[in-house]
């Protein structure tokens, strides 16, 4: 059985496990089989995080962490300094960092990873749409973008449905995700 | 027709109290309390149950609040984990010997010390001898699905005992997964209504709980109390059995997974099950004869059952996920190795205990337990029987 798997760093209260859970509905809504779930410890804000997603066509019965993960998103820059971030990650996989550096700026950060990197300055495209420092919208449209694990039309469709029934009273609220979400999966592609 | 969705264990868990809308739900509205109330709360205040939410300020209070409503002849129940579950304590024996069918959901957590809020099985494996009827679940599904056969199980006449329905604590309640709900019309009438025959202020049938019971009459209520336990194994494959016809999925006291013509077997509980599963097929895709079996029921404990399933095996490991202080191996080795004792051929066995306060257990780590299980039969020495596996140091314990 193909799973995808793919681990989240975040810091306490930025939202790496809601970012998470958004994935698995998306690829949820996408027909596929899904699991997420946070590594749980001292609930402190501010402390590193991690969050995890398998994504399979099959139900998955493994219910350990993930070693060896496809993809890697780390939601706070700052954690480069004091996390593995690739620790395990897959060569032929990728990570994603919110930084407003360049991918090759913040490889001497990352223990010698061998594979793709790619940045997405999420809280310059949150602040441009969204009007505050949201990184998640940003994020999952990059990991969506990057690993394909939802086929990216379709995920801006369901996006869009979920979107506008969440906020049916809001249509800038929508408007705005939705402008997110398109921007950064253009940024990643001009990364690829 | 089943509904596709997904969500935690908790949310599953939930999902089924609203779909049955029992009579009371008592519960302590702070943590170790779980999410399970707090998603009812919601229920309740939106009017999709009419369930009497009672917030109390203490989980002996709760199962205190359900004891008194159960004997009123209401459906009550209640959740909680950990710390919370021990703190029922002295009131889930007198809910068993009263002969109430209280259902608790329970997410299996770590006791203190040290501090710890992860997955293991302390908490619930300390409540082994309380009476309750025990029911884990491998994932969300199990759960849910395990939640809606609770009350039939407890309310069968002859049986008359709580229930706890278990979960595996973060793993399998705070985790999201795909899951496929029944309709609530569906559910309801799977359940049914609960009338009892008995109840304290019955009229016509009024019924005394709670009462003192001298030497010459407590035996006789303990060896009674015994003998439902008992009568519950017959009542839990009836209400399986219903539950497969209704709604397709199938459940017994044990799932026997690749056992057929297996030579090495584990026993394991849990969301474990699952990831030792993933190994099992590897090592199959490689031709070794392995198998596990996935303890569902664990009071009552189905030994005669689980001994003839393990008659065939040359080894067996037991994983234990609390740890017993009995020096001798945890409880569920306590269990498998008294339950085979008779067998005229019997398998090699021993005990490991792991995942404690939340520890990973891998795909890794069985396959480290089959290659241990495989040098027992090879050297035809058994060699310690009570390990601990999954330490810190990484030390190959099992190698």
């Amino acid at each position: 059985m193909n799973i995808m798997e793919i681990r989240w760093h975040g810091r306490g209260g930025q939202g790496a496990k809601t970012a998470s859970l958004l994935l698995a509905d998306a690829a949820f809504m996408a027909g596929k089989f899904v699991q997420s779930f946070p590594e749980y410890g001292p609930e402190r804000s501010g402390a590193p995080i991690t969050a995890y997603n398998r994504i399979s066509d099959e139900r998955c019965s493994i219910h350990s962490n993930i070693y060896e993960p496809d993809y890697v998103v780390v939601v706070d820059e700052t954690l480069l300094e004091s996390v593995d971030v690739t620790a395990g990650l897959k060569k032929d996989g990728a990570i994603v960092i919110n930084s407003a550096k360049s991918g090759e700026e913040l490889r001497p950060l990352l223990n010698g990873y061998q594979g793709k990197v790619y940045t997405i300055d999420a809280g310059t495209l949150s602040r441009k749409h969204l009007g505050n420092y949201f990184p998640n919208t940003p994020m999952l449209a990059a990991i969506v973008a990057i690993s394909e694990c939802v086929e990216p039309d379709a995920f801006m469709k369901d996006m869009e449905e979920a979107y506008s029934h969440k906020f049916a009273d809001k249509p800038q609220v929508v408007k705005g995700n939705l402008g997110c979400l398109e921007e950064t999966m253009q940024s990643v592609k001009a990364q690829m | 027709m089943s509904i596709r969705d997904r969500m935690s264990g908790n949310e599953a868990i939930a999902t089924a109290m609203r779909q049955i809308n029992p009579d009371v739900f008592a519960m302590f509205p702070i943590t170790p309390s779980t999410e399970i109330p707090q998603y009812f709360a919601k229920y309740v205040a939106d009017g999709k149950v009419d369930t009497e939410f009672i917030c109390v300020e203490s989980e002996h209070s709760s199962m205190s609040a359900c004891i008194g409503a159960e004997a009123a002849g209401c459906r009550a129940i209640t959740a909680t984990s950990s710390a919370g579950l021990s703190f029922m304590n002295e009131t889930l024996f007198v809910a068993a010997s009263a002969r109430l069918p209280i259902v608790l959901a329970v997410a299996c957590r770590a006791l203190t010390g040290p501090i710890n809020i992860n997955h293991d099985y302390s908490d619930s494996m300390a409540e082994r001898d309380s009476g309750f009827i025990q029911i884990y679940a491998e994932n969300n599904q199990e759960a849910y699905d395990n939640y809606l056969q609770a009350h039939r199980i407890a309310e069968t006449a002859d049986v008359r005992l709580p229930v706890m329905i278990c979960e595996d604590g973060f793993i399998t309640s705070h985790a999201l997964e795909n899951i496929e709900l029944e309709s609530d019309e569906d559910v309801k009438a799977f359940v049914g209504e609960y009338n009892p025959e008995n109840y304290l202020l019955k009229e016509e049938n009024p019924l005394a709980v709670g009462p003192y019971g001298v030497s010459g009459y407590y035996m006789e209520a303990r060896v009674a109390q015994a003998e439902a336990m008992k009568n519950a194994k017959r009542a839990i494959l009836d209400v399986a059995a219903d539950f497969e016809k209704t709604f397709g999925r199938k459940y017994g006291f044990f799932e026997e997974y690749k056992m057929e013509d297996a030579e090495l077997a584990i026993v394991i509980m849990g969301s474990s099950a699952g990831t030792a599963k993933a190994a099992v097929d590897e090592l199959r895709e490689a031709g070794q004869k392995v198998g596990l079996i996935k303890v569902r029921v664990f009071r009552p404990f189905p030994g005669e059952e689980l001994a003839k399933a393990l008659s065939h095996v040359k080894a067996v490991a037991v994983m234990d996920k609390s740890e017993g202080f009995s020096a001798n191996g945890g409880p569920l080795f306590a269990e498998t190795a008294s339950a085979c004792i008779n067998l005229s051929e019997r398998p090699k066995m021993i005990d490991i205990v792991y995942g404690l306060g939340g520890r990973d257990f891998t795909v890794a780590h069985t396959k480290r337990v089959f290659k241990h299980l495989e040098k027992i039969v090879a050297t035809g020495e058994v060699g310690e029987t009570y390990i601990h596996l999954g330490q810190r140091d990484d030390r190959e314990e099992v190698l």
